[in-house]
């Protein structure tokens, strides 16, 4: 037992210790490790072909015709099911992306660098709402919108953030705890804050007035841009933490539509997958829970760093898409996710509960013992490819994961 | 298709989230197919376009209105709906619908958020209550354990633990503890005073503790440690560190413990421990005999004796039974229990008698209770055998209602015993039940019925509102347990 608490006070120690800043935007080709031609990195434990579920498979036939691999979706599905496209998942190469999360070699990628130990981690920059790629959306109006975010908003904000040394993202989310967001569901605030951050730098580096003008306005309009960030961020800060000889914290969650799979500090690098569950939420106007996909993307590792529905007390808005919906509950989610959780982040706070700090680093044996799962917020992707995002709300991380990784981390230890 | 309405509220704002839960809320109304709520931005308006739910007022509104939209199968339906939603919309302030109180779910939570706490109840199903006591003991909290089932290596493992982190492990199986004035679980409000209590039972911790604060004294502490403490298996380990407690306790001036009788390995120890002390015992093992006992203890042999001892020794004031026969000359003597420990005391006093004596739960020289056997028969009705899958009797006096019919239904049977425990955790009513329970019973009026209220005026329940109520339903009501068996004693052609 010992031995698991002191891994874990380093695990905490390393989270808590972490300087992420958000650096660089450049191409995957160019700084995903291991990432090849003809090679997809998508959200989850890894999966073939065959077990996607339909937004997946649709993401990928988009992204293979994006890349110029494929003619067409029909041509890319037979590449895709032939096995002459390689998957594997975002989280083997250093990388996150939200829903269906398609990393290929051309996308551009925000940079995130944890200070602290100087490893790198890397999101695909947020697409907007609607018809999307990583709901599984693949029409030429979403090609025509990444081709943009490739060739333009990409190199732009790259550009930016080069030229001002980055943006700390650890007092931007402190910030942005206290002015509502969760940064799962909610990124009202913190994409408010990026864009301040940066929108000088891309002024001044830029040479094209409209350009930056639509650059500036995508951002604007996106709600959710900072998810991404918020993303690569946790990736940054939860891979250091990785390896630690017999600690039970939780280093990654993720789901690809098919599977929900847990990484544990003291398992390395094993997945414990089990089948992901339906989320439960509030449904966009036209579509109802038989349009419901079940829960996707690499988003969870929000949650893993203790944001999203562990800090739904600070933002009582989202409170809103489950249960009752009564906003007084908000707080409830925190302390119950407390109960899971090794320590509190002492810098990100929540100033309607008392500046009590965010629950703090998932313990495997507390999920188990309490029966507690950790609640999710998360968005709603329609079932079938192409259509979209048709909802929110929460979902649970299946108890199963837990259980397993419990067991095999006894089983290293020694423990029967 | 059915009928599509738009109303716009011009320059009416509200959150996407509220609106998506007014949505939710207008589709489930009566004859609606499909129905929305959406500021009337030109790509919200698509969306209610494609959603087949844009009329022409909805899209004439603008950016700033807010857009009612629903599609039922005719106007008449759609107007309902839209009215009935009307007042969601426009209304300030939202009905506080969720329980925003938290409680944590687990003892390393509950620790966290009162880090002054020290006692851990633990009431969880047995199988799961060791790990549970295991956990609290680990955080230095002392435990009591509601919870029965638990196996008796548990117990050991658990009561050793407890020993090195110097707290108590009461339990399992403890229903009764008064600690520093807190009645815990089946408990009293007892006056507070220098007496002390190590109890293996939990009724008889409760008959002991009102009968000391009924007649003048007070309590400091009542520890209970679980019936099986004093088994030599376990070895007396809690009683043994709550005389510890007790011994060192400045409040506590004079020492009572209540047990069946211990282990034959056990009870050397114990008093061995008792002598070692400069203060006064009273040690209540019913239905043991032969006690050896130092000299700075005295033996008591019911839970009323213990009492009287504890508090000098006088005898405490009988009441007055009048002591007519049964009407149906009956000779029998029929107890009906919901103290395991008062069932226990009233064999005693009958067989100190000289009667033959049967029990479900028979002490040291009762036979046991089956169907070809007569006699006196004294049953404890929160035994398993009751109990099985139902609240124990305490919680739960329906369990008494069977039994008791039968009883009064038996020419045989002269005078029926009762009890009626209150307190913390029991019936709000029991008495109040027993008398309505009877009321549809024949036979009542040729039956004796004597019984005794345990519990004290302070408590939820009050001592003098249950007396009347039983009195009010021909039960005659005597001070004390002991002493309503020493009054069916009395009742002309029982003790022949």
């Amino acid at each position: 037992m010992d031995i698991i608490e002191k891994a874990n006070e380093e695990a905490i120690r390393r989270m808590l210790g972490a300087e992420p800043v958000l650096i660089d935007v450049m191409p995957a080709g160019d700084i995903v490790p291991n990432l090849e031609d003809k090679m997809i990195l998508h959200a989850g434990p890894p999966i073939e072909w065959d077990r996607m579920c339909g937004p997946m498979q649709g993401a990928i036939a988009g992204i293979t015709v994006f890349e110029g691999w494929a003619n067409d979706l029909d041509q890319a599905v037979t590449m895709a099911a032939s096995g002459e496209i390689r998957f594997d998942a975002n989280h083997h190469h250093d990388a996150v992306g939200p829903m269906t999360g398609m990393t290929t070699i051309s996308q551009p990628m925000l940079v995130v660098e944890n200070r602290t130990t100087g490893n790198k981690s890397y999101c695909a920059i947020n697409e907007g709402l609607g018809k999307v790629m990583r709901f599984g959306g693949n029409d030429a109006e979403v090609l025509n919108r990444l081709a943009w975010i490739r060739d333009v908003l990409g190199p732009a904000m790259g550009k930016a953030l080069r030229d001002m040394g980055g943006v700390e993202l650890k007092p931007l989310i402190a910030r942005g705890l206290s002015m509502g967001d969760e940064m799962h569901q909610r990124n009202v605030a913190c994409s408010g804050l990026v864009l301040r951050a940066i929108a000088a730098a891309m002024a001044k580096t830029s040479d094209d007035s409209i350009a930056l003008s639509e650059a500036l306005a995508f951002i604007s309009a996106n709600d959710q841009f900072h998810l991404n960030i918020a993303m690569a961020m946790g990736k940054a800060i939860m891979d250091p933490v990785r390896n630690i000889e017999g600690s039970s914290i939780v280093t990654a969650m993720s789901r690809n539509g098919t599977d929900f799979g847990i990484r544990v500090s003291g398992t390395g690098d094993e997945w414990f997958t089990a089948p992901v569950e339906m989320p439960e939420g509030l449904y966009f106007v036209g579509y109802s829970e038989a349009d419901a996909n079940p829960d996707m993307g690499d988003s969870t590792i929000v949650e893993t760093i203790g944001l999203g529905g562990f800090a739904m007390g600070a933002s009582p808005a989202v409170a809103g898409f489950v249960g009752a919906g009564a906003a007084s509950e908000a707080a409830n989610y925190t302390h119950r996710m407390s109960e899971i959780c090794a320590s509190e982040n002492p810098e990100w706070t929540i100033p309607s509960m008392d500046y009590l700090g965010v629950p703090t680093g998932i313990d495997v044996r507390l999920v188990v013992d309490s029966g507690i799962a950790p609640t999710i917020n998360t968005g709603i992707a329609h079932r079938e490819p192409g259509i979209g995002q048709v909802g929110a709300g929460v979902v649970r991380a299946p108890m199963a994961c837990f259980e397993q990784a419990v067991r095999r981390l006894a089983e290293k230890l020694g423990i029967s | 298709m059915g009928y599509t309405l738009n109303k716009v509220f011009q320059g009416f704002y509200k959150d996407s989230v509220a609106l998506m839960r007014l949505s939710r809320d207008l589709a489930a109304m009566d004859g609606v197919e499909e129905a929305g709520l959406m500021m009337g931005s030109p790509s919200n308006k698509q969306i209610l376009m494609d959603a087949g739910l844009l009329a022409d007022d909805g899209a004439a509104a603008e950016g700033g209105d807010l857009i009612l939209a629903v599609r039922a199968k005719d106007a008449t339906a759609a107007q309902i709906a839209a009215d009935t939603i009307e007042p969601e919309i426009m209304s300030q302030t939202r009905a506080a619908t969720g329980d925003s109180f938290w409680r944590p779910q687990t003892i390393r939570a509950a620790a966290k958020a009162n880090p002054d706490a020290n006692l851990a109840l633990i009431s969880v199903p047995g199988e799961f209550a060791a790990a549970e006591a295991r956990k609290a003991i680990n955080r230095g909290l002392h435990v009591m354990m509601f919870s029965d089932n638990v196996s008796i290596e548990d117990e050991i493992n658990l009561k050793n633990q407890a020993r090195e982190r110097g707290v108590l492990m009461m339990g399992p199986d403890c229903g009764t503890a008064i600690l520093d004035g807190v009645p815990l679980a089946f408990a009293n409000k007892v006056t507070t005073g220098d007496i002390g209590i190590v109890g293996a039972s939990g009724t008889g911790i409760q008959e002991v503790t009102t009968l000391i604060s009924n007649n003048g004294g007070g309590i400091s502490h009542a520890i209970g440690v679980g019936g099986r403490d004093l088994k030599d298996e376990i070895g007396g380990i809690s009683t043994l560190m709550g005389i510890d407690r007790l011994d060192a306790d400045p409040a506590t001036n004079h020492i009572v413990l209540i047990s069946k009788p211990p282990g034959k390995t056990v009870l050397p120890n114990i008093m061995k421990r008792i002598g070692q002390s400069a203060k006064p015992f009273t040690v209540c093992f019913i239905g043991a005999s032969d006690l050896d006992l130092p000299a700075n203890a005295t033996v008591a042999r019911t839970l009323k004796d213990a009492a009287q001892a504890a508090l000098g020794g006088d005898a405490f004031a009988e009441t007055e039974i009048s002591e007519t026969g049964s009407n149906n000359n009956g000779t029998e003597i029929r107890g009906l229990y919901s103290g395991g420990t008062l069932a226990a005391e009233t064999q005693l006093i009958l067989l100190d008698a000289g009667l033959e004596v049967v029990s479900n739960a028979a002490v040291p020289g009762a036979g046991q209770l089956s169907d070809d056997v007569d006699g006196h028969k004294i049953i404890d009705l929160g035994d398993d055998e009751y109990t099985q899958g139902r609240p124990h009797p305490m919680i739960d006096p329906e369990i008494r209602r069977q039994p008791l019919a039968e009883a009064l239904a038996d020419s045989s049977v002269g005078v029926v015993l009762i009890d009626i425990v209150i307190g913390y955790g029991a019936h709000p009513d029991p008495a109040g039940q027993l008398a309505e329970m009877l009321i549809a019973m024949p036979g009542k009026d040729d039956t004796i019925i004597i019984g005794s209220v345990t519990g004290t005026e302070q408590d939820p329940q009050v001592r003098s509102s249950q007396v009347k109520a039983l009195q009010a339903a021909g039960i005659h009501v005597a001070g004390s347990n002991a002493d309503a068996a020493i009054a069916a004693l009395k009742v002309p052609g029982i003790n022949s």
